[in-house]
């Protein structure tokens, strides 16, 4: 689908937007940081954060149509992973290890993946045989454990530390520059979260590019086809199981890099990162983007950052100039805004806000030919 | 006999297949053997277990007895993708497309397992990639062309018309590059015109070295077209011969209630 | 041995509810072929709702049983309305869309009932009050107290109830039919939607029931008590086979003694090592074998695709 809309564009325009937006992307912390201030600058790094889960949940949902709502176990696994492997922490458990595993960024990252990987095959794998609603209530389960495990896991060993989390996490560095300090490039002071704004961006580049080739290829067929009709996708020689097991790897390794990031971003991780209700809101971003749709999911990610934000500074001022007083926290009213969000979306614009070209021709109204429904059977 | 093909020429040979689901005995003890270029016919009242037995012959549904061999191997009955692997492709009665992906693009998933592109392959997109995406895009295209859907390549499955439809099936199937085609009626709701030009492309799928195993309900088009005709009723199977002997044996027209064969 | 029986006895009155909630899931599960991800925010509702009544009522002199009765007269009818409004708000109108289309709606549901819920009742932990008197009796060396005898006797009963209406009255029939075969049954001339309606209606009375039950038991209640019950239940109507109304009460119960001997003899089983904060887990791991093992469950039909 990506062809499609690639094709009716001309090549020049292309270069020059393509070069506009990487000069837009070099330059917007710069922009944001002078402008809105430095906090913005760590939630746009936050953003990015969440563009790479929402592209791997997009993976799962969008492409193969696999419902899965607890995503945000494979960020916790990778999180974890990262704090584990660079922290003081595990020293505490096996003074053999004093001071501490301090991996490099390089090796977390890929075990990260594959780690969080594993964990999707091994979740996906009883479901998958079953429709689709098993799958998202045992993801849905399985998001929850993992936290009772987050939660827990200080006795008899202390792995995880419990509730409170695991602190003094290494800043990532990268050949020796740490991310955690700023860094003076010929008399510019770069902030920390400049840095790995610049991180996060390579890694998203990376991770929507993946996306790209991925869904334009035989593999990202086979997903959509088994979303379109499973049982005809095996009529075409799909071996489906494999194929949806490959769908939830790959989203789930996502995630896990994501998380591995997130953990030496906030040099500190805790089961409270990772709640189904953010789950739900990488849901929401895919969903409200466009299931399915790139750009759109991107859209999404970026827009339900900004969004609680947004919320955060003018929902109170707002209600209490309207009512005298806070009704409705932020927080709260995120929530709401989310879980509605959700049900309209469904109700009125199934392809999200930015659905691809082809579904949006057709929501423009195909009228012309008969709807007689291919596919459109269901038992 | 004269229908028992000599071994080199028997493709598919199907033995004492069974299937019940619940009380209801849908397939009961049939057998029947395919030669390679035929035009096989398969009919029947409706209820009669003609769908049943494709689907168990393309591996949706396991059977209860029986066994299938395809081209001197077992099939792998049980487990579809292998089976069309080895070489079966099928159409489904209510046709079953991606209804939200591009008629090419429905014809490029019939080439998944004619082709490799690994995780790695797609991503890094090599040359062996290259080569095969074109391979797979250009295959699309002629099949498209084949079956006269060309000019609707990048519409979505879903807005084509229904023979259109019909047509598109087929060519994904066709796309897995089978020995076999079995089709589950595929003049189901078409007009004269399309049923023509739908027995034109049967017979030049024939013409081109695959074999067709055909379900259908209009007798008509079943008799001009099939050199065999077997004939089911409640899960049996009561005939199979030439057509014009089936269309005069006393039990398959009492099976159709006298009369709607003649 | 006394910890042993006091166990079965704990897990059957935490299985008697487990059954109440399941069976709203089995129900319209049998009928529309759709886990309602909502069910658990339904219990919690009610809950909340019969919370308040109890509270308003607990200062009035009235005896125990008699508020709890009101409560639940309260919490009945909202939970009806809201059964039925999710219905005709997040599924209806998908009925004929991609299965992935009322999953979400109704992800959607149970946030917006949650956030709706914490903002009226607030997101502390309610205590719920004592209605019945705590002192225990002894039975075989357990202790079981009034609260859990009318726990189990409410939820026999109303199962029973459940079963009558099923079996004997002509919506109950309607229902069957409407389950075996949607288009036969409306071909008969029954109105499914109706009966989809009805379905998800009783479902929430039962629903009702568990919340007040859940509270009275824990003598808690909060805005998310729903989740972990509504995956409890689930996986309780998966074990007995989903679709199936006698399965569901089945797993109800076994799923509550499962939990119950499996929180009070973890710590036993593995030195120490794990304790009961791990109670949520079992349900959990139940639910991956029954998919893994026997999908169908213990009384169900086969759950995959026809083709
Ligand atoms: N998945 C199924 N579950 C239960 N019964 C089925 C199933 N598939 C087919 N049947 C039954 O098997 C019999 C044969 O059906 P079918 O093969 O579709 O007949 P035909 O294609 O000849 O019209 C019918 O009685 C039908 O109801
Ligand atoms: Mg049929």
């Amino acid at each position: 689908m990506t062809t499609l809309e690639g094709k009716r564009r001309d090549p020049r325009v292309a270069l020059a937007g393509t070069l506009l937006l990487a000069v837009a992307l070099a330059l917007a912390p710069f922009a944001v940081g002078a402008g809105a201030g430095i906090a913005w600058v760590r939630v746009i790094d936050f953003a990015l954060l969440y563009i790479m889960l929402a592209l791997g949940l997009n993976i799962v949902v969008g492409f193969a149509g696999l419902l899965d709502l607890g995503y945000i176990a494979f960020y916790a696994v990778g999180a974890y992973l990262y704090a584990l492997l660079s922290s003081p922490h595990l020293a505490g458990a096996f003074p053999s290890l004093a001071p501490g595993l301090h991996w490099p960024i390089w090796a977390i990252l890929p075990l990260g993946a594959l780690v969080a990987g594993a964990f999707g095959v091994i979740l996906g794998a009883p479901t998958l045989r079953l429709r689709g609603d098993y799958l998202a209530i045992v993801t849905l389960g399985f998001g929850e454990i993992i936290r009772i495990f987050m939660n827990n896991l200080n006795r008899p060993v202390n792995l995880t530390n419990g509730p409170q989390g695991i602190t003094q996490i290494d800043p990532i560095g990268i050949g020796g520059v740490s991310f955690g300090r700023t860094l003076d490039v010929f008399g510019i002071g770069l902030p920390s979260v400049y840095l790995y704004y610049y991180l996060f961006l390579g890694a998203t580049l990376l991770v929507v590019f993946v996306s790209i080739r991925l869904e334009d290829s035989r593999i990202g067929r086979a997903w959509v086809a088994i979303r379109e009709d499973e049982i005809a996708a095996k009529a075409c020689g799909i071996n489906t199981r494999n194929i949806k097991l490959l769908a939830f790897a790959m989203g789930a390794s996502f995630g896990g890099v994501a998380g591995g990031l997130f953990a030496g971003f906030q040099q500190f991780v805790s089961p409270e990162s990772f709640t189904l209700m953010e789950s739900v809101m990488v849901l929401c971003m895919v969903v409200l983007g466009g299931m399915g749709h790139i750009p759109g999911v991107i859209f999404g990610g970026i827009l339900l950052t900004l969004l609680p934000e947004a919320l955060r500074y003018g929902a109170g001022p707002v209600q209490t100039a309207l009512f005298g007083k806070v009704l409705v926290p932020p927080e709260s009213l995120r929530m709401l805004l989310f879980g509605l969000a959700l049900i309209l979306v469904m109700l009125y614009r199934p392809a999200g806000l930015w659905p691809s070209a082809i579904r949006r021709r057709e929501f423009a109204g195909a009228g012309n030919s008969p709807e007689n429904g291919a596919g459109s059977e269901r038992e | 006999m004269a229908r028992e093909a000599s071994v080199s020429e028997v493709l598919l040979d199907a033995r004492g297949i069974a299937k019940s689901f619940g009380g209801v005995q849908a397939l009961r003890d049939v057998s029947l053997t395919i030669g390679r270029g035929e035009i096989y016919g398969l009919i029947g009242p409706n209820g009669a277990g003609k769908t049943t037995f494709f689907n168990v012959l393309t591996g949706l549904y396991s059977a209860d007895s029986g066994e299938v061999q395809f081209d001197g191997a077992r099939l792998d009955i049980g487990l579809p993708h292998l089976v069309t692997r080895q070489g079966i492709a099928r159409t489904f009665q209510n046709i079953r497309l991606f209804a939200n992906m591009s008629a090419l693009e429905n014809v490029m998933v019939g080439r998944h397992l004619r082709s490799h592109a690994s995780v790695i392959g797609a991503v890094l997109r090599n040359r062996a990639t290259r080569r095969e995406e074109a391979d797979i895009v250009d295959r699309a295209h002629r099949l498209l062309r084949y079956v006269g859907v060309d000019a609707r390549a990048n519409d979505l499955a879903r807005h084509l018309s229904y023979g259109d439809q019909r047509r598109l099936e087929i060519a994904r199937a066709l796309a897995t590059e089978p020995k076999l085609l079995a089709l589950d009626e595929p003049a189901a709701g078409m007009n004269a015109t399309e049923t023509a030009s739908l027995r034109q492309l049967v017979e030049s799928i024939r013409a081109d070295g695959v074999t067709v195993l055909l379900i259908e309900h209009d007798v008509k088009l079943v008799m001009g077209l099939c050199d065999r005709v077997a004939v089911l009723d409640y899960g049996e199977k009561i005939a199979e011969d030439v057509p014009d002997r089936v269309q005069r044996d006393p039990k398959v027209v009492e099976a159709y209630l006298g009369g709607a064969l003649a | 041995m006394d910890t042993f029986i006091q166990q079965i006895v704990n897990g059957l009155v935490l299985g008697s509810i487990y059954a109440l909630v399941a069976l709203g899931y089995t129900m319209v599960y049998g009928i529309l072929g759709l886990i309602n991800f909502a069910h658990g925010e339904v219990v919690m509702v009610g809950a909340l709702t019969a919370l308040s009544i109890v509270k308003a009522l607990s200062g009035s002199g009235l005896p125990g049983p008699v508020i709890a009765l009101l409560g639940l007269m309260g919490a009945i009818p909202v939970c009806m309305a809201l059964g039925f409004t999710i219905e005709r708000v997040a599924y209806r109108p998908l009925r004929n869309a991609p299965r992935l289309a009322p999953l979400i709606t109704a992800i959607g549901v149970s946030i917006v009932l949650q956030q709706v819920m914490m903002l009226g009742w607030g997101s502390t932990y309610l205590s719920f009050p004592a209605l019945f008197s705590e002192t225990p009796h002894s039975l075989m060396g357990a202790h079981i107290n009034d609260l859990q005898i009318m726990i189990v006797c409410v939820a026999g009963a109303t199962m029973a109830g459940l079963i009558l209406l099923v079996q004997k009255t002509r919506i109950g029939r309607a229902m069957r039919a409407a389950a075996e075969n949607p288009a036969m049954a409306s071909l008969m001339g029954v109105n499914v939607d109706r009966i989809i309606s009805f379905t998800f209606v009783v479902g929430s009375a039962l629903a009702a029931v568990a919340g007040l039950m859940v509270s009275a038991n824990y003598s808690i209640a909060h805005y998310s008590m729903g989740f972990m019950l509504g995956l409890k239940a689930f996986t309780a109507a998966v074990l007995g086979g989903i679709g199936n109304l006698a399965g569901a009460m089945l797993g109800g119960v076994l799923l509550g003694l499962i939990e119950s001997l499996g929180s009070g003899y973890i710590s036993d089983l593995t030195g120490g090592v794990l304790g009961s904060n791990y109670r949520d887990v079992f349900a959990f791991f139940v639910l991956i074998l029954v998919l893994v093992l026997r999908p169908s469950g213990l009384m169900g039909e086969q759950v995959s695709e026809r083709a």
